[in-house]
């Protein structure tokens, strides 16, 4: 197995773009991407793209062929494929995509994500998101995305004396980073009174709890190691790229405020790199809600199991703490669009290690990891990466 | 919109709450399963019926829910724990400020929803307090 490295890497801003469909994003990305890479075109032998719901959400399947049409590859002919693992669809085309290099079978890949949402209505939206849930015994008996991890919140609460109060400060944490973020969709201070005080969404999470409805799309391009000085002065590492699953229905789950799913990739991760969480400097999360990114920071081993709220509340996760977590605002202030947002992660540790994150940079960092979640928990995908 | 057999094939589960038990590692499962995760190929899957009595494991109540659901908001869905051991998901009628984790529930027959305005209504179970009314 060859070892792989990022060469380049586009976001565009994210947010409500409805001057832009889908088709404009993928074109902004890959530009951006393939500038940064200081690639042309002739050399991509692969696309890999993350969409959870083309189909759903703007009507069109065929992703893969759309996209390297987009991206003015279709003359190159070059195979292009979709992937879908719901909100975990762009975490696994950068597996994809580091598989394929690694194996040899490409040299240089596109890995991108990509979700146009703001074309339905909300109602349809929502259902869409909610077939990442069991739609047969989860969503036919009432479950929205949001309730199933409202009960994980709940129950989290309950066992672990996990406070309202300590969910709100992941939401505040997180606007605050996307304040300097230019491409977050929410660029505004958030108090917890404000969280408290938003509409009930599902007991007990609240508006300000949730991440929002999001267009936006990335692209990385990965080559190997050996040859990635020859693109870029400032390639980032793969060092480990792991992916797990578990049941798709939360009510099966071995325990309800832990996704196994996120620790064995997490375990994974970890082996591959030969590395331990405390060697990593810092992370983006699955923060789709608040308590997911407490029981993230559990499940990847950076905190004590039931320990997640404190740590946030203790300023540990903040920039400046000891481990920062979702510099880029996470889902929640940046945005969540779906397919994307596994590569949105990625992009963001690449500014991070290259030091060209401004205002929200982590001082020094050098090893960062990305941890990217389908549904809640059915699959769970961690990257490792190094400068 | 979707067809009738969609709803029709899981009217025994749905209705009377019909799953398996695996005869090899006596453990049961709801909705059913075809192939044990504990024996895989050395299972022996047997129909069960579940008496439907069980206890809330976490809860929460919705207050904005997808187009289907929307007329029944605030509603309390919850995780069940049957027991005989499976859990499953599903809505517990009583007033949000009375469910809580812990709490005994029964099974009772409603009306889930409706396909669109036009489409089939379909039926299923809800649980209520073990104590309360029919
Ligand atoms: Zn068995």
């Amino acid at each position: 197995m060859r070892s792989v490295s990022i060469i380049g890497a586009g976001c565009t801003k994210f947010g409500e773009r409805w001057d832009d469909s889908l088709r404009d994003l993928v074109v902004e990305t890959g530009i951006m991407a393939l500038e940064d890479a200081s690639v042309s075109g002739e050399e991509i032998d692969g696309l890999y793209v993350g969409n959870m719901s083309g189909g759903r959400f703007v009507e069109q399947e065929h992703i893969g062929a759309l996209i390297s049409d987009c991206a003015g590859l279709s003359r190159l002919h070059v195979p292009s494929t979709r992937v879908e693992a719901a909100c975990a669809s762009g975490g696994l085309a950068l597996r994809q995509g580091v598989l394929a290099v690694a194996s040899g079978y490409s040299d240089v890949v596109i890995a991108a994500g990509v979700e146009k949402m703001t074309d339905v209505t909300g109602g349809v939206a929502a259902d869409a998101l909610a077939a990442a849930a069991d739609r047969e015994w989860e969503c036919f008996f009432g479950a929205t995305f949001p309730a199933l991890y409202a009960m994980i919140a709940r129950l989290h609460m309950h066992r672990y004396g996990t406070t309202r109060e300590e969910l709100a400060e992941v939401a505040v944490k997180n606007h605050h980073n996307g304040c300097s973020n230019p491409i977050s969709q929410y660029q505004v201070e958030i108090t917890i009174d404000e969280v408290l005080r938003s509409p009930l969404v599902a007991d007990p999470l609240r508006v300000l709890d949730c991440s929002p409805i999001t267009d936006g799309a990335a692209a990385v391009v990965l080559a190997p190691t050996e040859e990635a000085k020859k693109y870029s002065d400032g390639p980032v590492r793969i060092l480990a790229a792991a992916q797990a699953s578990d049941t798709l229905a939360l009510h099966d789950r071995r325990d309800i405020t832990t996704l196994d799913a996120s620790v064995f990739a997490a375990r994974k991760a970890f082996s591959q790199a030969g590395l331990a969480p405390g060697d990593v400097d810092l992370a983006e999360v699955h923060d789709a809600f608040t308590i997911g990114e407490i029981v993230a920071i559990e499940d990847l081993g950076f905190v004590e199991k039931g320990k997640g709220g404190r740590a946030v509340s203790d300023g540990l996760t903040s920039i400046g703490g000891e481990i920062p977590v979702n510099t880029s605002g996470g889902l929640k202030a940046c945005g969540h669009p779906v397919g994307a947002t596994g590569i949105k992660q990625a992009y963001e540790m690449v500014l991070q290690l290259r030091g060209e994150a401004g205002k929200r940079q982590v001082e020094g960092a050098q090893v960062g990891l990305t941890h990217n979640v389908g549904g809640c928990g059915g699959t769970a995908i961690v990257h490792i990466m190094s400068r | 919109m979707s067809t009738v057999p969609r709803f029709w094939r899981h009217i025994p589960q749905r209705y009377n709450l019909v799953g398996t038990h695996c005869k090899n590692c006596d453990e049961y499962y709801f909705p059913p399963r075809t192939i044990c995760p504990t024996c895989r190929r050395a299972a022996r899957m047997e129909d069960h019926k579940f008496r439907g009595e069980g206890e809330v494991v976490t809860f929460t109540t919705i207050y904005n829910a997808t187009d289907d659901f929307k007329r029944q908001t605030p509603y309390n869905l919850a995780i069940i724990e049957l027991s005989e051991g499976p859990r499953l998901t599903g809505q517990v009628i009583c007033s949000p400020s009375e469910i809580e984790i812990g709490m005994r529930v029964r099974p009772v027959f409603r009306i889930l929803g409706k396909d669109g305005d036009r489409g089939i209504i379909y039926y299923g179970t809800k649980f209520v307090p073990a104590g309360g009314p029919i």
